[in-house]
């Protein structure tokens, strides 16, 4: 048996290393927030927020939202549904199926799903670049994301529920409704958010849809300007701006794309406890009118 | 008295493995009738055939009948979902729904089919937590989730939530096998003051539970069904030997 002191010390050496790769894996986490923050803060005034390019960047910021918002209201129930199907009725062959091509539509390049939209909706149909196309191909990279997280949180809930409600006479659709996804409810909305904030960073596929924009669009079948693909073009040098400018301009709207994201993040998750505390209020009601009738 | 369900010719299958051999019992409407033996016997499995739960799990099918009231709810245009309304069950472990209240954990099977007729809803919660010997500890904190209260109360509660249906079969898995002494008492005493209105059978591994409430005993080994009878008979004087065997603690 090995000593006392031998295995004192391999537990010091382990513990130094564990804590080591953690300091290895946060310092480019840590150095990108740091750079972002300096580099981009500087910039931050209501002028850069609300003007159009090139005197501000209000016109992508408006673009990037319309983009996620409309690629989300097309991605994320697809990606749902699909989520329930593989996990509540997908012990099959057609499950299998869905779910194999679900990992493989997980693994793509985002840019090869840009060309895939560029080539079907631009070429092909003959749509001009615009918002909503971008919207199309971020939805597609949303969708995979969305099915095999909403599939995993609902893999979670307990067998014993679901036998729970069917036993009580529930149809089998209504339990997964009512009771599988509200249970699981939390790692659904956890995994939307994700999808979100991984479309709302791409930038390889608005290359391709949505190209670049110096004005506002007036609708969403006009091409827009985006945060990414503003960054993407000032770093690149891609402007009438001068290169100083165009940098610190781009470090602005790095961080503004950061903020969105963070803020997105934040406020579903408020949202999502004052529904639980509303549900909390109404059933106190039903309490007192019970103690009412003695 | 009247026999409530009748299978004949019951088997069960998961894949290739036939778990229910053959089965033919009766039970008798409004008594309690206990089913004993030892672990993997399908004593549990025989009462998921009950009310079409076995069919749920993958691979799993059933061959024979099950007639409740005169009907067989394997024919063909049977629907598992109107089987169930009628056959209540609870199961092993508490399974109180836990994002929901205990208000609406007994009213789930209603309002889950549609039903928003407030007046029907707090009457319901008031009767079944009532019939369940539930309400006097609970009626104070109705907004309270599902899973706050203790393990006999969660397990009171799922019977509440199962007779809330109406139904006119109560399928009891084990359900004491996760509570205390004093709270399996409640619970049997419970079971004792339903069979006038309701058809029981209980599935338990703890025989003098099935000496105590019930009033007949089916005795099942490897899948299959061994010895049924009045269980003061089976107890006293089994006709098997292997019931014999079972019940003076010789195996199993």
């Amino acid at each position: 048996m090995r000593s006392y002191r031998l295995r004192r010390r391999m537990d010091i050496a382990a513990s130094l290393l564990a804590v080591g790769c953690v300091l290895v894996a946060l310092t480019p986490l840590v150095s990108i927030l740091w750079e972002v923050i300096r580099n981009g803060a500087p910039m931050l005034s209501w002028e850069f927020l609300t003007n159009r390019t090139t005197s501000g960047i209000g016109n992508a910021i408006l673009g990037s939202l319309q983009i996620v918002m409309y690629a989300a209201v097309i991605g994320l129930p697809v990606g749902m549904l699909t989520g329930i199907y593989i996990s509540e009725f997908g012990n099959n062959k057609i499950g299998s199926t869905v779910r194999f091509f679900n990992d493989v539509m997980a693994n793509f390049p985002s840019i090869v799903v840009g060309l895939l939209v560029y080539a079907m909706v631009v070429v092909y149909l003959d749509v001009n670049y615009s918002i909503i196309v971008a919207s199309i191909a971020l939805s597609i990279i949303m969708i995979p994301i969305v099915a095999s997280t909403t599939e995993e949180s609902l893999k979670m809930v307990p067998n014993s529920l679901r036998e729970g409600a069917l036993a009580l006479g529930v149809p089998r659709w209504k339990t997964v409704l009512k009771v599988v996804l509200s249970n699981g409810r939390s790692g659904v909305i956890t995994g939307a958010l994700l999808a979100v904030a991984r479309a709302a960073g791409e930038t390889a596929p608005l290359i391709l849809t949505t190209m670049f924009s110096y004005f506002w669009a007036a609708s969403p079948t006009e091409p827009s300007a985006a945060l990414p693909t503003l960054i993407y073009n000032y770093a690149m040098g891609y402007s009438s701006l001068a290169v100083d400018d165009a940098m610190s301009q781009a470090w602005g709207a790095a961080l503004v794309l950061i903020m969105l994201v963070l803020s997105l993040n934040i406020s579903v998750r408020l949202l999502s406890m004052r529904r639980f505390k509303k549900k909390h209020k109404e059933a106190r009601k039903w309490r007192t009118r019970l103690s009412l009738k003695g | 008295m009247e026999n409530k369900v009748i299978t004949e010719g019951l088997s069960a299958y998961f894949g290739d493995v036939r778990a229910v051999k053959n089965v033919d019992v009766s039970i008798p409407e409004n008594s309690i009738t206990a089913i004993i033996g030892p672990s993997g016997c399908g004593k549990s499995t025989l009462i998921r055939c009950m009310n079409r739960m076995h069919e749920i799990v993958r691979g799993a099918r059933v061959e024979g009948k099950v007639v409740v009231d005169g009907v067989d709810i394997y024919a063909p245009g049977s629907d598992a979902v109107e089987v169930r309304r009628k056959v209540g069950m609870v199961f092993q472990k508490p399974n109180p729904f836990p994002t929901m209240s205990i208000y609406d954990n007994v009213v789930a099977g209603l309002r889950l089919n549609g039903e928003r007729d407030w007046k029907k809803l707090d009457q319901t919660v008031e009767r079944s937590l009532k019939l369940a010997a539930l309400w006097d500890e609970v009626k104070g904190q109705l907004d309270a989730s599902g899973v706050s209260i203790s393990g006999g109360q969660q397990q009171r509660l799922c019977i509440a939530r199962a007779l809330a249906v109406q139904p006119e079969i109560l399928l009891l898995d084990e359900p004491c096998s996760a509570l205390d002494p004093i709270a399996t008492a409640k619970i049997e005493d419970l079971l004792f003051d339903l069979k006038d209105k309701y058809t029981i059978v209980i599935v338990t591994h703890n025989m003098q539970q099935a000496a105590r409430i019930s009033d007949h005993t089916a005795f099942m080994y490897m899948g299959e069904l061994i010895e049924f009878g009045v269980t003061k008979e089976l107890f006293e004087n089994p006709r098997k030997e292997l019931t014999e065997k079972y019940i003076t603690g010789r195996f199993g």
